[in-house]
This record gives C-alpha cells, structure tokens and sequence, in this order.
C-alpha cells in the first residue's frame, strides 16, 4: 500500500518530552501492540505503535521525531499499517497486569482501555524519571488499581516499577503485559523467569527497522532470528529465552550495539 | 539433490540476497525453514546504513524496495557469516559488491575465511551509486571484476545480473568470460511511486528497485535469453512464489531458483515450492529434475 494521507487534528503535550498526535483516520482493525510506519515527508519513516485507534504518542529521540515536533495541528503525514503481531487479549475472566516505563504507557494505555471495556480486572505499575513524565496517568486510573513509581522520587514512590513488582503476587495475576526501556524489561524478565511466569508474560519491543514489513530481516534478533517487525513487536516471555534482548540490538548498518 | 557449479543443493529453492540476511541466526531460520541454500545480504567494503525509509513498499502486484546496500562491512559481518555456515547445514553463498576490482577482492578475501561455499557478485543493484548496476551495465567492468575475483578465491563465483539494461546477454557474456561459474538473473527493475497527496516521491532514494509478482515476465525472459547464449548455469529469480513459478524459471532456462519477496507471505514459501517441484516432476515421470531445464527452447 502507498502511505495513508492523515491530517493531525490535534496535538496534546502529554509530558515535557512526549506529545500525542491525534489523526483524522482511524485504524479501527488495530489491536493493542501493533505498529503504523510514520512518513514524515522529505525526513524519514519511523516506526510508531498506537497509542489509540486514531493517534501515535511520541518522545522526542532523534531527527525524524525532532521533525514531527515542529508540525502544527492541519499538518499531514503519511500512515502505512497497521503492523506487527499486537498484545494478546485477556479474556473476560482473567486477571492481568500491566508494567509499564516512561513512553512504554502508550501501547498498553489502548490495551488497559479495551480490557476494562470488556469488565477485565487490571493492575498497573506506571513508572518515570520523575513527576512530569508519567504518561496517561488517568487513562490507567480508569481502567483499574494503579501503583506509580518514579526515579527520583519526584511523585509517590520512590524506584522503579521492579521495586512493586517485587511485592506483587504475580501468580494472582493470568497474563502480564510490558512496554518501555529495554533494561527495564530485561529486569522484568529475569523476576518473572524466576518465578516461572514468562509464559503469560508479553514484551513490546523495540528495534531498528527497515522495511517494516518482515522481508528485509535488519530487525531479525538472535538467535532464533526473530522479526520484530512481523514476528513481534510483542513477543511472549519464552520466545526471548536465550536471545539477544537486554544485551544488545543492531544499528542501520547491522552493527550490533550494547545496551 | 541438485548440483550447482560444483555445490550440492537438498533442492533448487534458494534465499535470494538482501533478504533475511544481515544475520546468522536469520539465515540459519531460512535453512530450517527448507531452503537448499541461502545467500547473504550484499556485504561491502565499508559500514553502510543504507537510505532513509521509506525504504520498501508493498504496491499489491510487487515491491518497490531502495535499501540502500546497509551492511556492517566485511570485518563484521564474518561472524555471522561462519554462524550460518556453522549451523544452516545448507550451502550458504556469500553476496558481495564494491566500486573497483581492489574492493570486490578485498571483501571476498576478507570473507573467505568463514568458508562461503560461493560467492554471489552484486553488480546490479540499481539505487546504489557507484556500486551494483553502476558497475554492472559496464561488459568490460563486470568481466574484468568477475576475473579479479576468480582469481582471488577458490570457490565458485556467481554475478547476479540486472536488467536494467538495453541487453542482458551481453553482460551475462562478459561475465562468462571472465570465468563467472554461474549468473543469476535478474536483480530488481528500476522503478518508483509518488505520494499524490504531497507530490513526494515515496522511497527516501526516490526511485528503486520493483520486484515480486510483477518482473517475473520479465526476468523469465532474461533468463530465457540467458540460457541460449551461455554455457554456464543460469539461476532464475524474480517473481517466485508458488511452484508452478519455479517449474516456468527452470523451463526458462535456469537450474534452479532464488526466492526473495515472496517471503513477505511466508517463511514455508521454500519448503511449498521445493516440495511442488518435486512432485510435479515424479507425476509427469521426468525421469529427473534437471530434464525440465530448458525445455522451452525445444518447443518451437
């Protein structure tokens, strides 16, 4: 498909360094997880995950983001998705919890409202470096129980999501969903692996993409050789057994680099 | 089995270059997902991050693609090099390209020893400059490169050709005569797509490469054209997605086939083709596979 014509009809500034774009189309076939490739004309394509069925929640990273900070509201983009395997959806009878670090909150916000629409009883651990970047505080608050955390101790607890997880029952819960920094996760990773929970655990990932579209392989993760652009993004616990996440990922040209 | 220049294959499906091939661990998936050999991404002599994206589209009748060669350079990609030789159990070919002979030979002696089972030659690609078609619409360049390389490495050699010239046959010639053990034919056909809604030009490069459903017309005809003219193996690839495309290839004129955009739609692509192909020819009691190569040029 050539890129969808979207116009942003609003631009809300969700934290200092994180601002949702809210488009006039809606992907309503989208499920929670999946991804859009955002064209910003004459800049890049960058791929994004929804943060709604019509808008993407974006930090500020690089050049092709630093560009899509300049745009006003009526300004256009070009949209080619979705794409990727999304969350898995709980059932109506499940219990889940959601962990959640920095921009992570925004593939799960959409998940953490879909749950709650079909009466799924939810937790959520919200993380930041500090007060102001918590993201989509109400959009979880909403949904279910909400523990929040900061780095610096700026609002309620001070710590990392980890710290909660630590006092959390998981086996209370059916699935457990993550997104946000990849150490972050690789920390989650490790406590539930010990508790031998990865198998309801799903992990959003985050990796160098080309093509989008599962044929070129520059996000293919050892060593199963993964695609995370068609395999994942979301990616349950026991696919990342023995694999490279949390250690390293691999640069445009192919060159590895550590975390 | 099916042997190529000297290598044997468990069937005549092979990954195309450029696709699944950055890694190790993504080729060795390839393998076990039933492909008789796998060939590289295109390694070079330089770290490249290739073009901007948009960097590939799906158009519904084929792919437009302008990658941009992106690679870690030799020095880092012979890891994953002997990683796929290592677990793959299949042959695995090494793509390569570079803008002088001095390149082209520096790249496959820096790679030889991860032990490629050949060498694939990137003069084709049509969205690099200074490198792959650049170099290989040239006879005398891509014959004097072929050479330089036969002469630098013991393994087979293959030069992946593109069409993107007034006549193939004259290039697949050269590369004969510079002592190529196969060609491969055909790499992408220059192409692009512009977004009407701005006027831009969709793929970060502006223009690229088309390939899937779309060239196979066109590369049957390459190869066909191919196959009268050279003495040497011809590998079909452009447009192979179900068996019934390998069968037309291989009657074409070529021993066997390299599949790339066609894993778009899965991985089981190889082992469906390979196991078409081969049930296809035990019914029509062709006494072996290689009795359909070529047989187009006899029905006359």
């Amino acid at each position: 498909m050539y890129p969808i014509n979207v116009k942003i009809t609003k631009i809300i500034r969700e934290t200092p360094s994180t601002r949702t774009f809210v488009f006039d189309r809606s992907f309503d076939e989208a499920i929670a997880g999946q991804f859009v490739m955002v064209w910003i004309r004459g800049v890049d394509e960058i791929p994004m995950t929804l943060s709604s069925k019509n808008s993407i929640t974006v930090q500020k990273v690089g050049d092709a983001t630093e560009k899509l900070f300049c745009l006003e509201e009526g300004a256009e983009l070009g949209i080619r998705g979705p794409f990727g395997k999304g969350f898995t959806l709980p059932g109506k009878d499940e219990k889940i919890l959601l962990i959640a670090g920095g921009v992570g909150a925004a593939p799960l916000a959409p998940l953490a409202e879909y749950a709650a629409s079909t009466g799924v009883c939810m937790s959520t651990i919200l993380g930041a470096r500090n007060a102001d970047e918590l993201l989509f505080v109400d959009r979880f608050v909403s949904c279910g129980e909400m523990h929040l955390t900061t780095d610096d101790g700026s609002a309620h607890r001070c710590g990392f999501v980890t710290d909660i997880l630590a006092e959390t029952d998981v086996a209370a819960y059916d699935r457990i969903y993550t997104c946000g920094p990849e150490m972050m996760m690789k920390a989650i990773f490790g406590m539930l692996e010990k508790e031998n929970a990865l198998e309801k655990t799903e992990f959003s990932l985050h990796r160098y993409f080309k093509c989008g579209i599962g044929v070129c392989g520059a996000c293919c993760m050892d060593k199963k050789g993964l695609r995370v652009c068609k395999d994942g993004p979301v990616f349950n616990g026991m696919e990342l057994i023995d694999s490279e996440f949390g250690s390293y990922m691999r640069g445009p040209s192919g060159n590895k680099k550590q975390f | 089995m099916i042997n190529i220049t000297g290598i044997e294959l468990k069937n005549p499906t092979i990954l195309a270059a450029g696709i699944m091939g950055t890694t190790g661990a993504s080729l060795v998936r390839v393998a076990k997902e039933g492909a008789g050999a796998v060939v590289t991404k295109s390694i070079g002599p330089e770290p490249k991050e290739g073009h901007k994206n948009p960097s590939m589209i799906d158009l519904g009748y084929g792919f437009l693609n302008a990658m941009g060669l992106p690679n870690p350079s030799y020095p880092d990609f012979k890891a994953e090099l002997a990683i796929a030789k290592k677990d793959a159990g299949i042959p695995v070919i090494a793509s390569i390209f570079g803008g002088t002979e001095e390149e082209f030979v520096n790249v496959a002696r820096g790679l030889i020893d991860s032990k490629p089972d050949a060498f694939e030659l990137n003069v084709s690609c049509p969205h690099a400059l200074g490198y792959g078609a650049s170099v290989g619409s040239n006879p005398d360049a891509v014959e004097s490169i072929t050479k330089a390389v036969c002469d630098a490495v013991d393994v087979p050699v293959w030069v992946k050709l593109t069409p993107n010239v007034t006549d193939i046959v004259t290039i697949g010639e050269a590369a004969q005569r510079g002592g190529a053990d196969a060609v491969v034919a055909i790499n992408t056909v220059k192409g692009m797509a512009i977004d009407i809604n701005s006027g831009y030009p969709v793929l970060g490069n502006r223009f690229g490469g088309l390939s899937g459903r779309a060239v196979k017309p066109v590369a049957l005809k390459c190869v066909y054209d191919l196959y009268t003219a050279l003495d040497i193996p011809i590998i079909g690839v452009g447009g192979i997605y179900t068996w019934e495309d390998a069968i037309e290839m291989m009657m074409a004129g070529a021993s066997a086939v390299q599949i790339g955009s066609a894993v778009h739609e899965g991985l089981n692509v190889f082992s469906s083709v390979a196991s078409g192909i081969e049930e296809f020819v035990s019914k029509r009691e062709y006494s072996d596979i290689t009795d359909i190569i070529g047989i187009a040029h006899e029905r006359l």
